[in-house]
This record gives C-alpha cells, sequence and structure tokens, in this order.
C-alpha cells in the first residue's frame, strides 16, 4: 500500500508539473521555483510532514520537499538561535543536498562528454 | 532598371553559381538527402573541444570544400558575405579571419543563406566583385544553448520545436559561365504577426514567408506555374500548412510544387519535432540537394525563400513578439549543361 501512495502522490506532483508547462506555457525553471515555493507554504501550515508520512517517497522526491527542507531548516535553527538562525538552518540543512549536487556534476563533467 | 516591381531585383548580367560547398552533422548525414553533402561527421563536436568551435570547423570546411572544386583559393575571392545564428556573428568572424577574404558580415538570422546569396549576386551584377561566397552554418547545440536552453538542462519541447540543423553551406557566385544561373531575389519585409513562443517559429514565420512569395510573384507578374519547386527555408510541419493557406488566400494554389527544407532534410523517425531550422537548413539543403537536382535536369528552375525568426531571448523576457523575414531567390539551370 505504501508503494500505491508514493507512486498516486508523487505523481500527482508530477502531473501539476506538466500542466503548468503545458498550459500555463510556464518555463521549466518556473515550475522548479513554484514547487520549491509551495512546499514550503505547505510545510508552513504542517501539512508537508504529514504528506510524507502518508506517501513516504512520493513526497520527498519532487522538488517541493526541498521547499519543505528549506523551512524545517530555519524554523529549527531560529528556536535556537534567534532571528539570525533562519539564514543559518537554512543553508545547514540544504548544504548537503546543493554540495552533493554540485560534487557529482563536477565528477560526471570529468568524465564524460556533452552529447548536446 | 535592376529594381522591378516592389521590392525584387532581376539582375541585369549573367550570373552564375559556380560551386557550392557543404559540411554537415551527424543526423544531417543520416537523413534523406545525407548522399548529397560534401563532409559529414558521425560525431556532433566535429573533432573539436566546444560546440562553438565545432560549428566553425563546419563553416570553414564548407568554404574549403566549394572553392576546392573549381581549384580556386582564398586569394581568388573578393568578398565573403556571411552570416550565423551567434551573437556577434562569431562562427562568420572567426571564419573570416581564417581565409582572409574581404568580410561582409550579415545578419537575417534563418534567411542569411538567400540574403546572402542575394546581396553577393547583385554585388557581382554591378561590378563591385568579380567573385564573391555566400555561407552561413548554425549547429544544432549552440543554437540551443543560446535561444532555448542548454541541452544538459534538460528542459521538455513541445512538438511544435524545431529543431536546428548542424552544418554549413557555402556558394561561389561570379560572372563566369556555370550550371546554374541566379536570375532575380525579392528581399523581404519584417512581419510580425505577434507569436511570442520560441518553441513554434513555423507559425511565427510563415506569414514573413507568404508575403515574399506573393510579392515575388506581383512583382515579376508570374505565379507558381513558372517554378518547378517553391521551397521555404525552415517552417516545418506546423508552419507549411499555414504559408499554403495564406498564399492561396492571395490566389496563388502552390499544391505539391511546394516543400520545405526543414521537412526534406530528416526521415520522419529522427526525433527532430516538427522539422529542421536553423541556418544552416535552407543552405544545406539548396547547395548540397538542390543544386545538384538543377546540374542534373530534375528541376530547371526553382525559388528559394529562407526564412528568418529574429528572435531574441532578452527582447522574449521583456513580452515582447518574435520579429520574422523571408528573401527568396531564383536558380535557373542552364539549358544544355555544363
Amino acid at each position: 500500500m505504501e508503494y500505491l501512495y508514493a507512486f498516486l502522490v508523487g505523481g500527482a506532483i508530477c502531473i501539476v508539473g506538466q500542466l503548468l508547462l503545458d498550459f500555463a506555457k510556464l518555463t521549466p525553471a518556473h515550475v522548479m521555483s513554484i514547487f520549491v515555493v509551495l512546499g514550503s507554504i505547505l510545510d508552513g501550515f504542517d501539512l508537508y510532514d504529514n504528506l510524507i508520512r502518508f506517501a513516504g517517497a512520493g513526497a520527498t522526491v519532487p522538488i517541493t520537499s526541498f521547499g519543505h527542507s528549506l523551512l524545517h531548516g530555519a524554523m529549527q535553527s531560529a528556536e535556537d538561535h534567534g532571528f539570525i538562525g533562519i539564514a543559518m538552518g537554512i543553508f545547514e540543512l540544504t548544504s548537503a543536498g546543493i554540495s552533493s549536487a554540485i560534487l557529482f556534476s563536477f565528477l560526471v563533467a570529468l568524465i564524460f562528454r556533452a552529447k548536446g | 532598371m535592376r529594381l522591378v516591381g516592389k521590392q525584387t531585383w532581376v539582375y541585369k548580367n549573367q550570373i552564375y553559381l559556380n560551386s557550392t560547398g557543404t559540411a554537415v552533422g551527424p543526423k544531417e548525414g543520416q537523413g534523406p538527402l545525407g548522399a548529397s553533402f560534401d563532409i559529414k561527421y558521425d560525431d556532433l563536436h566535429c573533432g573539436e573541444d566546444s560546440w562553438e568551435l565545432a560549428e566553425r570547423r563546419l563553416m570553414v570546411e564548407s568554404v574549403d570544400s566549394c572553392l576546392q572544386k573549381v581549384n580556386l583559393t582564398n586569394d581568388d575571392i573578393d568578398f565573403f558575405l556571411a552570416g550565423d545564428l551567434l551573437n556577434q556573428n562569431v562562427t562568420t568572424n572567426y571564419t573570416a579571419r581564417h581565409h582572409q577574404i574581404p568580410l561582409i558580415c550579415m545578419f537575417g538570422a534563418c534567411s542569411t543563406s538567400m540574403e546572402t546569396l542575394a546581396v553577393g549576386s547583385a554585388l557581382v551584377d554591378a561590378g563591385f566583385a568579380n567573385r564573391i561566397l555566400a555561407s552561413t552554418s548554425s549547429h544544432n547545440a549552440t543554437a540551443e544553448r543560446q535561444f532555448r536552453y542548454p541541452t544538459e538542462y534538460g528542459g521538455q519541447k513541445p512538438d511544435s520545436a524545431t529543431f536546428t540543423a548542424t552544418g554549413g553551406g557555402t556558394a561561389l557566385v561570379s560572372k563566369e559561365k556555370g550550371p546554374i544561373r541566379i536570375t532575380s531575389a525579392t528581399i523581404g519585409r519584417v512581419m510580425d504577426l505577434g507569436i511570442t513562443n520560441p518553441f513554434d517559429m513555423g507559425s511565427a514565420m510563415a506569414p514573413a514567408a507568404a508575403d515574399t512569395i506573393i510579392r515575388h510573384f506581383k512583382d515579376l507578374n508570374i505565379n507558381q506555374d513558372e517554378y518547378d519547386l517553391i521551397v521555404t527555408g525552415d517552417l516545418s510541419g506546423v508552419g507549411s500548412p499555414i504559408l499554403k493557406e495564406m498564399v492561396k488566400e492571395e490566389g496563388y494554389d502552390l499544391g505539391n510544387k511546394y516543400n520545405d527544407c526543414g521537412l526534406m532534410l530528416y526521415h520522419s523517425d529522427q526525433e527532430v519535432f516538427a522539422g529542421g531550422s536553423g541556418c544552416a537548413c535552407s543552405a544545406i539543403v539548396t547547395y548540397g540537394h538542390i543544386v545538384k537536382e538543377l546540374i542534373s535536369g530534375n528541376l530547371n528552375k526553382v525559388f528559394i525563400v529562407a526564412t528568418g525568426a529574429l528572435l531574441s531571448p532578452t527582447m522574449i523576457q521583456q513580452k515582447e513578439t518574435i520579429p520574422t523575414i523571408a528573401h527568396g531567390v531564383v536558380l535557373e539551370r542552364v539549358q544544355g549543361g555544363e
């Protein structure tokens, strides 16, 4: 059952993205930003954590979960360090994702040539 | 008077297309016209380190191949009229640095092939030059990066998008007798019917092509029966039907005399969306395939209308629409052949 929910929820998020691309004529970058913001807004109402409990990877894999992590990091650190913690938290919780993206793309670029 | 009607030039002297050269990338080489190209690369890099260098190599080799066929060298050419799609026309500028032929750099987006050929023929006709080269190029990966997204970004494309052809095409024009004559040309107006989608350039360019074709017929007081073939540069599967409809409204039925270079260049299973586009599209189809058909006698008189979307990503981001243009040149087989 867990797999089915993951499939359905992840798929539903992707459908929203595809509709935004095809009918709202948004660029891929716009869709990505909207999803990040959407994820953090949902987390602000404490909804995204529930969605993750329900759908697992169906909710953590799409980019919306990045917005959710951003907000989580910010709030967590704000509790410990006050106002300045907002900025610190954002970097702390998301730096792993961003640095790994940079590192792996660097390694791939060393080995492979662009295909065009 | 060489200006006939509103915007058509009829060359007074006998102007000849003496030689052509083409160099193409992998998909073009594997396409239905593959056998008509001079140099074919199996790899999009064309043996170079970057896409821009690959495109430059294609243009340089199309020039070399064009000259080689008639045993001429760079020194025998008076002017090099060329353009491409990249900012500052870099491919053209670096190719001209290599060949050291005086350069007249031009930009007409994908209409550059016929723009350079028309203006070059006019220079020869008027005596400003004895021999000129008209050249253009495009490369799929450089164009994607400049006008859409870098391929690595992985952005999706709709079916109305076109696929920029990879290649370089060059033509030699002079008054020395050759197998093909360049008789007239029609210079286009910039048309803009309000299309803003850079993934649907066929629809954007169709009005420009229609306007140039109709103008050409009216200026010379002829119709489609004058030609064996009328081709547009890169209207693709989306723009071609629109063009035929627009021309028909003015009373000219192109029927099956019409084709589009972007549709001729690839097999339908080659995953090129709506069809080929780019400066090279009309250039390599004309200088490779159509020229051979004229020489062999399969075609006698053709009107080639190269269509260009004057697209600037900066202006699109400012919500501007896409202006388009089309230039047409008439090529005729010299009776009796060479």
